[in-house]
C-alpha cells in the first residue's frame, strides 16, 4: 500500500463484503424457500446466484436468508422479496438464470419482474 | 460472497470454555452439509459477556447464541443454516421478544448502557485479518495524521479531547506526548504497556485479542507526533492468544506497508517489536517496565527524570496503556467535539471495566465516565447471583480501594474515585457480597503486593510485610485496638516513602476498608468474631438442638470425626477437634448447623 487512496479503495471493497454484520435491520430481505421441496427443485443454486449477484453489485443493504416450506411446493423454488414500504413479492419456479434480472430490475431499480411472480401463473 | 457470517468468540474467556472445539465442529459440519462456500466462520475477540460463553452470533439475522456446546452444532447447522429456522432454545433469552422475534443485542440490559469506543471492534471483526479492520475505517486515522496534520496538531487534538491515561493514574495523554515531542530530535521510543497484572483485570488482553491493529495504528500515530520511529509493546507472556494475534497483526501491517519505511509515501518510518514480560507485577510500573525491556531485572527507578525526558535506553519515551492507545484512532477520526460530549467535566470518554466476583454477568463492559457503580452492578452486571446483597466493590485491584454500598450512586470518574479513597486503576471491578470479610479481602490484596514487591526500597519490602502480619493478627483474633492505630500509621508511612506506584498504593485496600468497614475490624478484635463468617480462627460450628433430627449425615461426613451423637438424637460438635472445613454445614439438609 503506497497511498491513502489505495487504503480507501480497499476499505470500500471490504465494506461491501461485511455489510451483513450490522446490528440494524437490513432494509431488503430476499427469502429463499429451503425446505426439502425447495432444495429438490433447485433452490440451492438460486440462493448462490443471489449472493453472487449482490456481492458483484456491492449491495450492502440486502440480506439473503432462507426459510422453510411456504406451502406451494409445486412452484418451488420460491423466493420472496421484502422491501420497506412495499408489499411482499413472491417469485416462483426460480432458476439461477432468472436471478440477475430480479436483482437488476427489482432490487436495484424497484421494478417488480411481474412475469416471474406467482400472479403470472396460469 | 457469503450469505451468512458466523462470529464465534475466540477470546481467552470463551476459548477456555471450549470455543475452539465449537469452531472446529462447525467447520466440519458446514463442509459436510456443503455450506462451506456460503457461510463464513469468523473467530473474533471478546464480546464482553464472558459469563455466557462460548458465544456465537449469526448474521444477517443477528441471532445471539450463548453457552453453545459442540453437541449443539449439528442442530444449528441443520436447522438454522439449512432450513433458516433459528434455534430459539440457545438464544440469549434477553434478545427474544415476547412474540418470539429477535431483538437487537444493543437493547439488552448488558449492552444498553454501554458505549464502546476502545472495544468498538471487539467481537465484530476477525482480529487476524487486517482487511476487516480496514473495512471498519482502520488506518484511516493514521492516513489522516500523516497527510493532513503536523505533529503538533495531533498533540493538540489529544489535549483538547481531554484523554487521560487509562492505566491507572489518569495523567493527560496529550501532556505526556508534548513533553516527549519537546525533547531534541534523535532516537525516541513509543512504548505500549500491556503488562496487565491486576488480579481480575483483563481489558488490555481483550483489546489485543479482539482488535490488535488499533494499538498498532495508535502507536504509529504516537511515533509521528513525538518523532519516534520505533515502538515496543511490552506484553505479559501469560497472554499467549494476545501475543500471537498481535504478532500476526504486526506482520500483516508490515506486509501492507502500514508499518515500515515511507508509510503512505510520506517519508514517515515506524516499526513495532514485541517484548514479553516474565510475570512480575511491578513490571507494569513504567520505570520498571523500561528497565525490564533494557534487559535488566524489572526494578523501578526514581523519577525524575521522567521517561519523556530519559526513558528507554535513556532516550525520550512515551508509555501508554493499551486502552489509552485504543481510544486514539477514534478520536482522530471522529473529532474532538464528538469525544468531549462523552463523560464528565474532567474525565472524558469511556472506561472499560472487567466485572468479576459476586456478579451475574461476569465480563467486560465499557461505559461513559460518570456512570454510577449502581448502574454497572445492578443493570449491566445483572446484580448479585443467588439473592445476595451488595456489600462493596473493589476498583483498581491491589492498588485501589473499596466502594461501600452507601456510595453506589457516586459517578465513576478519576476524581470522584480518588475523593472516596479508591482509584480508577486499570479497570478491574470486583464485586463483593455479604459473605466477603473485608479484613480478609484486605489481607488477600496485601498478600499479593508482599509477593510482588520487588524489594528495592525498604518501605515496600518490609513495610508491606509488617502490614500483612498485622492483618493476619486481626483475622486470628489476636490483635488489639492499638494495633489498628499502628496499622493506619504504617499505611501512611509506606504511601509517603515508597519508591514507585506499587508501594505507594499498596496500603490502599487496608486504608479504604478501615475507612468504610472499621466496625468489622473492631468486631474481629473486641468480640473475636468475623461478621461475614470467613476468618476460620474466629469461627465455630454449632448444632441447633431443636432442628437436628439425628440423621447422622454430618457425623458420617466429618473428616476428623469430631461430631458425636446417637441416631435420632441431636448431635454435638467437639470444637476442640473441629477443623472448620464446613462439610457438615453443607451436608445438613435441615439447616441445623450454623457457624458463629
Amino acid at each position: 500500500m503506497k497511498s491513502l487512496a489505495e487504503l480507501q479503495a480497499l476499505r470500500d471493497k471490504m465494506q461491501a463484503q461485511m455489510g451483513i454484520r450490522r446490528e440494524e435491520e437490513l432494509s431488503t430481505r430476499i427469502v429463499v424457500g429451503m425446505a426439502t421441496c425447495g432444495i429438490a427443485a433447485g433452490a440451492r443454486p438460486v440462493l448462490a446466484a443471489f449472493t453472487d449477484e449482490i456481492s458483484k453489485r456491492r449491495l450492502t443493504d440486502v440480506a439473503v436468508v432462507q426459510t422453510g416450506c411456504v406451502g406451494i411446493c409445486q412452484y418451488e423454488p420460491v423466493v420472496e422479496v421484502y422491501r420497506p414500504g412495499e408489499e411482499k413479492v413472491t417469485y416462483v419456479k426460480m432458476t439461477a438464470d432468472k436471478v440477475a434480472r430480479v436483482v437488476a430490475d427489482h432490487i436495484v431499480n424497484g421494478n417488480v419482474v411481474t412475469e416471474f411472480t406467482i400472479g403470472a401463473l396460469k | 460472497m457469503y450469505r451468512s457470517h458466523v462470529l464465534i468468540c475466540g477470546g481467552t474467556g470463551c476459548t477456555s470454555s471450549g470455543s475452539e472445539r465449537i469452531i472446529n465442529t462447525l467447520e466440519k459440519e458446514l463442509k459436510e452439509a456443503g455450506l462451506a462456500e456460503e457461510i463464513k466462520v469468523i473467530r473474533t475477540g471478546c464480546f464482553g459477556l464472558c459469563a455466557l460463553g462460548p458465544i456465537m452470533v449469526v448474521y444477517p439475522e443477528g441471532a445471539f447464541y450463548s453457552m453453545v456446546t459442540p453437541e449443539d452444532i449439528p442442530e444449528i447447522v441443520s436447522e438454522h443454516f439449512v432450513k433458516g429456522r433459528i434455534v430459539t432454545r440457545l438464544l440469549y433469552q434477553e434478545t427474544v421478544a415476547e412474540d418470539g422475534a429477535i431483538t437487537s443485542l444493543d437493547d439488552t440490559n448488558f449492552y444498553k448502557k454501554q458505549l464502546r469506543i476502545a472495544l468498538h471492534n471487539c467481537g465484530v471483526i476477525n482480529p487476524e485479518n487486517i482487511n476487516e479492520y480496514i473495512a471498519y475505517d482502520g488506518y484511516q486515522a493514521l492516513g489522516k495524521v500523516l497527510t493532513e496534520m503536523k505533529p503538533a496538531d495531533v498533540i493538540k487534538v489529544l489535549l483538547d479531547a481531554g484523554l487521560r491515561g487509562r492505566g491507572g493514574g489518569g495523567f493527560p495523554t496529550g501532556k505526556k506526548w508534548e513533553f516527549a515531542a519537546a525533547q531534541p530530535a534523535g532516537q525516541k521510543y513509543v512504548v505500549c504497556n500491556a503488562d496487565e497484572g491486576d488480579p481480575g483485570a483483563f481489558m488490555d488482553r481483550s483489546i489485543l485479542e479482539g482488535d490488535p491493529h488499533v494499538v498498532i495504528e495508535a502507536m504509529a500515530i504516537a511515533g509521528y507526533a513525538i518523532g519516534a520511529d520505533t515502538g515496543v509493546v511490552y506484553v505479559r507472556a501469560e497472554y499467549p492468544i494476545a501475543v500471537k494475534r498481535l504478532q500476526i497483526a504486526i506482520d500483516q501491517a508490515r506486509e501492507a506497508g502500514l508499518l515500515g519505511k515511507d508509510i503512505f509515501g510520506t517519508g514517515f518510518n515506524f516499526d513495532i517489536h514485541i517484548r514479553l514480560g516474565a510475570g512480575a507485577f511491578v513490571c507494569g510500573e513504567e520505570t520498571a517496565l523500561l528497565t525490564s525491556i533494557e534487559g535488566h531485572r524489572g526494578e523501578p527507578r526514581p523519577r525524575p527524570p521522567y521517561p519523556a525526558v530519559a526513558g528507554l535506553f535513556g532516550k525520550p519515551t512515551i508509555i501508554n496503556n493499551v486502552e489509552t492507545f485504543a481510544n486514539i484512532p477514534p478520536i482522530i477520526r471522529k473529532g474532538v467535539e464528538w469525544y468531549r460530549q462523552i463523560g464528565t467535566e474532567r474525565s472524558k470518554g469511556t472506561k472499560v471495566f472487567a466485572l468479576g466476583g459476586k456478579i451475574s454477568n461476569t465480563g467486560l463492559v465499557e461505559v461513559p465516565m460518570g456512570t454510577t457503580l449502581r448502574e454497572i452492578v445492578e443493570e449491566i452486571g445483572g446484580g448479585i447471583p443467588g439473592g445476595g446483597t451488595f456489600k462493596a466493590a473493589q476498583t483498581g485491584g491491589p492498588s485501589g480501594g473499596c466502594i461501600p454500598a452507601s456510595l453506589m450512586d457516586t459517578p465513576i470518574d478519576y476524581d470522584s474515585l480518588m475523593a472516596i479513597g479508591s482509584m480508577m486503576g486499570s479497570g478491574g471491578l470486583i464485586v463483593m457480597d455479604q459473605t466477603t470479610c473485608m479484613v480478609d479481602i484486605a489481607k488477600f490484596f496485601l498478600e499479593f503486593t508482599v509477593d510482588e514487591s520487588c524489594g528495592k526500597c525498604v518501605p515496600c519490602r518490609i513495610g508491606t510485610k509488617r502490614l500483612y502480619e498485622m492483618l493476619d493478627k486481626v483475622t486470628q483474633g489476636k490483635a488489639t485496638m492499638e494495633d489498628l492505630d499502628k496499622m493506619e500509621a504504617l499505611c501512611y508511612h509506606i504511601k509517603e516513602s515508597a519508591l514507585c506506584g506499587l508501594g505507594q498504593t499498596a496500603p490502599n485496600p487496608v486504608l479504604s476498608t478501615l475507612r468504610y468497614f472499621r466496625d468489622e475490624y473492631v468486631a474481629h478484635i473486641e468480640e473475636k468474631r468475623c461478621p461475614a463468617g470467613v476468618c476460620k480462627a474466629l469461627l465455630s460450628y454449632h448444632i441447633l438442638e431443636d432442628k437436628c433430627i439425628g440423621c447422622t449425615i454430618c457425623a458420617r461426613n466429618c473428616p476428623v470425626g469430631c461430631i458425636s451423637g446417637t441416631v435420632k438424637q441431636p448431635h454435638k460438635i467437639d470444637n476442640t477437634a473441629c477443623i472448620k472445613c464446613g462439610a457438615c454445614e453443607e451436608k445438613c439438609r435441615f439447616g441445623a448447623i450454623v457457624k458463629r
